[in-house]
């Protein structure tokens, strides 16, 4: 259970993966005007983030371990996150249409989400022997990027009404609300846990 | 932006000067935005990864640009990055045999090429429309309007934050590094100052070639 409890907290906070390592900017500073579309993009994100983790450790392990062909691994991951984005989206069209509805846009968009094949490859090169721990952290990570993109929105919807300079008006501006972003996050670094 | 188009023909020297400084593919277009904050602490770094990304985009560029009437128009962006995954892997393989230390501080990024906006961008709008000289020609600008983009902002970090450019020191010993710089803050903090930097001195071009 510590274990569990300190991997989310790395996950979400200390290492949190649009402030610290510097994966799904993109998304992070395309889909973060409003903050409702922000929630939605976050949700997709970790139920993308979570299901492949799943199934690309368990390639990693029980097919591309075994068999040596670990130099493909890039190729293959890319390939299982684009096809389960697909099947996700079918998916959901089908049995969950009001999830659909509230992602379905989103989807599409995380194929190229470097957060997504950022975190199967981190999986994939941790010591974790139980299935349970990198899905664990994938979830969480996701969970952190919602957090992230989340807050961010909140600053960019205020940062509308504010009298900015010229040059620095639209993506400059947000990329220094993200550096102060940051900044707080990396407060987190000095985090002890007792376990 | 002197892009002259004859008779469908682009001139080289045009996608070459786009790539590189009209149509900056990260100061202009702004895309690829985690490579250039990731591996930007230091210039070496920045030099490995902009090779690296500039390798991917010659060859991907050359290929899509071979085969973009044979993709089906339905199912190109699953060829291309099943196109750019190869080359990538082709890179991290070469960079893991012949620069191990390079290949170990770029770690997770490298295979992070895959998703890389730029590449999507280049292939979707100029490899799949165009023949392949020209392709090539752009995936090589583009490739080092992104090395140039990374360098100014990894060489800022690096006086900044270390004090050194390329492993040298150019400070006395008084000199007291902000190792703020090398955090993620400082490379939010210095591609948004870059990007203010470019978006004043283009406002201020286009005022001029106006009056």
């Amino acid at each position: 259970m510590g274990t569990i409890i300190s991997i989310c907290f790395a996950a979400i906070l200390t290492e949190n993966f649009v402030l610290s390592k510097f994966m799904g900017i993109c998304a992070f500073l395309g889909v973060s005007k409003k903050t409702d579309t922000s929630i939605g993009m976050g949700m997709a994100v970790t139920f993308v983030m979570t299901i492949s983790t799943l199934v690309t450790w368990l390639i990693n392990r029980y097919i591309l371990v075994p068999f040596d062909f670990v130099y493909l691994r890039t190729i293959v991951f890319i390939l299982v996150i684009a096809c389960l984005v697909q099947l996700i989206e079918m998916f959901l069209r089908k049995c969950v249409p009001s999830l659909y509805k509230a992602l379905g846009i989103y989807l599409p968009l995380i194929t190229t989400n470097c957060a997504v094949l950022g975190v199967t490859i981190l999986m994939a090169d941790s010591d974790y022997t139980n299935i349970l721990y990198p899905v664990i952290y994938a979830f969480a990570a996701g969970l952190g990027f919602t957090l992230a993109i989340v807050l961010f929105s909140g600053i960019r919807e205020k940062l509308k009404f504010c009298d900015i300079p010229k040059p620095f008006r639209g993506f400059p501006i947000a990329l220094i609300a993200a550096a102060l972003l940051a900044m707080a996050f990396s407060g987190f670094q000095g985090l002890n846990l007792p376990f | 932006m002197k892009t002259t188009v004859k008779k469908n023909k682009v001139s080289l020297i045009g996608v070459l000067l786009d790539g590189i400084v009209f149509k900056n593919p990260v100061l202009i277009q702004l895309l690829g935005m985690c490579p250039i904050l990731a591996t930007s602490t230091s210039l070496e770094n920045a030099f490995g990864m902009g090779v690296a990304v500039t390798f991917v985009l010659f060859f991907s560029n050359i290929i899509i640009s071979l085969l973009r009437k044979i993709i089906p128009e339905k199912i190109r962006i699953a060829a291309y990055i099943i196109i750019i995954a190869g080359f990538v892997s082709v890179i991290d393989m070469i960079l893991k045999a012949y620069l191990p230390s390079l290949s170990s501080s770029l770690g997770v990024f490298i295979p992070l090429i895959v998703v890389n906006c730029i590449i999507f961008a280049r292939a979707e709008s100029f490899a799949s429309k165009n023949g392949v000289i020209p392709s090539a020609v752009d995936g090589i600008a583009c490739g080092i309007g992104f090395t140039i983009a990374l360098s100014i902002v990894s060489a800022i970090r690096e006086i900044l934050g270390n004090g050194t450019i390329l492993g040298f020191h150019i400070f006395g010993e008084s000199f007291q590094p902000a190792t703020m710089m090398l955090l993620p803050f400082g490379g939010f903090l210095t591609l948004g100052f870059v990007i203010a930097l470019v978006q004043f001195v283009t406002d201020k071009i286009g005022k001029g070639g106006n009056k």
